[in-house]
């Protein structure tokens, strides 16, 4: 379903992704892990083209692209629309409140009638458990609460694909169990995720392979028994041992 | 001492209130909505325009903000008034002053409007990316509606500033609030008097404004953490 070859990055001087390489089958939930700095939100922006690789191809189902000359306005649309971002930051619309903020890629890209999208809206809050906050603005919310109004906001325009970067780093400890429990919940309803994460103990129970990336490649793929209790790499042992 | 023979006039006072209010009324708030609404338009280009990754249109809108500040407001008047028929453009009084108040506003405005654009954390415009708004839709569902808040008390001062620059419409003979106390003072002298008239219709004016301004700062303020 998602394959990416060859993919690097700069910014200015400084070579940030040299070659990242991996795929990733539909309903199968990757985690990446890694150092600071090692270029895992640089790899999950560039699936977004939040961020554009300077080479490298990008394959999200049937939508295809090659870096390194300018892309079309309608490639870059085509291959956005494949996948959607929960920010670390949540990136809620301030100015609307979290029903509005829930049906505005519904309503104002897909053009889908707005009671509809109003109906799928509701549905999605009750999933991540907001049902009784829609009428509320961002600020009024606790930052677990905000970051699960991201997550139904990305689940509203039906991507193929869903990325999240550190969902969870910008939470005080007692939020964090409420949104991992929403993204387990979605596992298992079998959306392709692909999730940025120093949660290891979350990381385990949820992925379905795990990639650990160092200085701007991937030093291993694995599946999370494997690559958590015997890494092949010593980079990666030690990055384990490191944060464990 | 001198001042101890100053006596108002009050029948004077009462008697040339009406024809100044109404050049207010009838010149000088139109003259500025009108400039204000034209000039809006102006800045919002040219802050496009400074914000295009396009070199060219950076350059020109540069170009036109800096000699709009660098230059009086009383010689763009002239210009635009005196200057053009030279060149065969012919135009009324009240349009001349209409194209340069609103030249005017554009280069002050396109400023404040960069300013609040870029105000707007990038993490929003990602958001509008992420569920598939291209660059226009971005900006006017998600970074206007924001960049209008912080945008909000500066122009209301460009707003309330146009308002008494108005007044240089007099010198192209535009019978606004100024010039109609001015004619009076022609025939009457009375210049303490009818000037102060004249000054205090403006600051009503401002005043008004202000609290015209507080009141839609408040409406915008709903969705701001208190
Ligand atoms: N917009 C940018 N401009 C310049 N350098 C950048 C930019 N974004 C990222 N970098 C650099 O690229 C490198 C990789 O960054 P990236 O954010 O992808 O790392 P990361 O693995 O997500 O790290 P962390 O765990 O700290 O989030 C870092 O050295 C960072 O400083
Ligand atoms: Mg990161």
């Amino acid at each position: 379903m998602l394959s990416v070859q060859d993919l690097h990055k700069s910014f200015g001087d400084h070579h940030v992704l040299k070659g990242v390489d991996f795929s990733l089958d539909k309903g199968k939930v990757l985690v990446i892990i890694g150092p600071s700095g090692s270029g895992k939100t640089t790899v999950l922006r560039s699936l977004n083209l939040l961020e554009m690789p300077d080479k490298g191809s990008l394959k999200i189902g049937d939508a295809n692209v090659l870096f390194g000359k300018r892309l079309s306005k309608k490639a870059v649309k085509q291959i956005r629309q494949k996948s959607a971002m929960v920010f670390q930051g949540y990136n809620l619309f301030p100015h609307r409140t979290v029903l509005e903020n829930v049906i505005e890629g519904p309503v104002q890209v897909q053009k889908i009638d707005k009671q509809e999208a109003i109906q799928k809206a509701k549905e999605l809050l009750e999933k991540v458990g907001l049902r009784e906050h829609i009428d509320k603005y961002p600020h009024q919310l606790s930052g677990g609460q905000q970051q699960r109004v991201g997550i139904a906001r990305a689940l509203a325009i039906e991507p193929d694909l869903l990325l999240f970067d550190e969902p969870t780093s910008a939470l005080d400890p007692e939020l964090v169990g409420e949104v991992l429990k929403v993204i387990k919940a979605l596992a298992n309803e079998g959306w392709t995720m692909i999730i940025v994460t120093h949660e290891l103990k979350f990381a385990e129970e949820v992925a379905d392979e795990v990639l650990f990336m160092d200085q701007g490649t991937v030093i291993e793929k694995g599946q999370p028994s494997g690559l958590f209790h015997q890494p092949e790499h010593e980079r990666t042992k030690q990055f384990l041992s490191r944060i464990r | 001492m001198f001042f101890g023979n100053i006596t108002i006039d009050w029948n004077l006072a009462a008697k040339s209130f009406t024809p100044i209010l109404m050049g207010g009324l009838k010149y000088t708030i139109p003259l500025a909505i009108a400039s204000f609404i034209i000039g809006l338009v102006i800045a919002f280009t040219m802050a496009m325009c400074r914000l295009s990754s396009i070199k060219l249109l950076q350059w020109i809108a540069r170009i036109y903000i800096s000699i709009i500040r660098g230059t009086p407001l009383l010689v763009q008047l002239s210009i635009v008034y005196f200057g053009l028929p030279e060149l065969g453009i012919n135009i009324s009084p009240v349009n001349g002053a209409i194209i340069a108040l609103s030249l005017n506003v554009g280069g002050y405005a396109a400023e404040v409007i960069r300013a609040s654009i870029l105000s707007v954390p990038k993490g929003q415009w990602e958001a509008g990316y992420t569920i598939g708004m291209g660059y226009f839709q971005t900006l006017r569902r998600v970074i206007i509606p924001q960049a209008m808040r912080v945008s909000i008390p500066p122009l209301s001062n460009t707003f309330i500033s146009l308002v008494k620059d108005t007044s240089l419409a007099s010198t192209i003979t535009v019978t606004e609030l100024f010039r109609r106390a001015q004619e009076i003072t022609a025939t009457s002298y009375n210049f303490l008097l009818l000037y102060s008239e004249a000054a205090f219709i403006y600051w009503i004016f401002c005043f008004i404004l202000s609290i015209i301004q507080n009141i839609i700062e408040e409406r915008l303020d709903r969705y701001v953490a208190k």
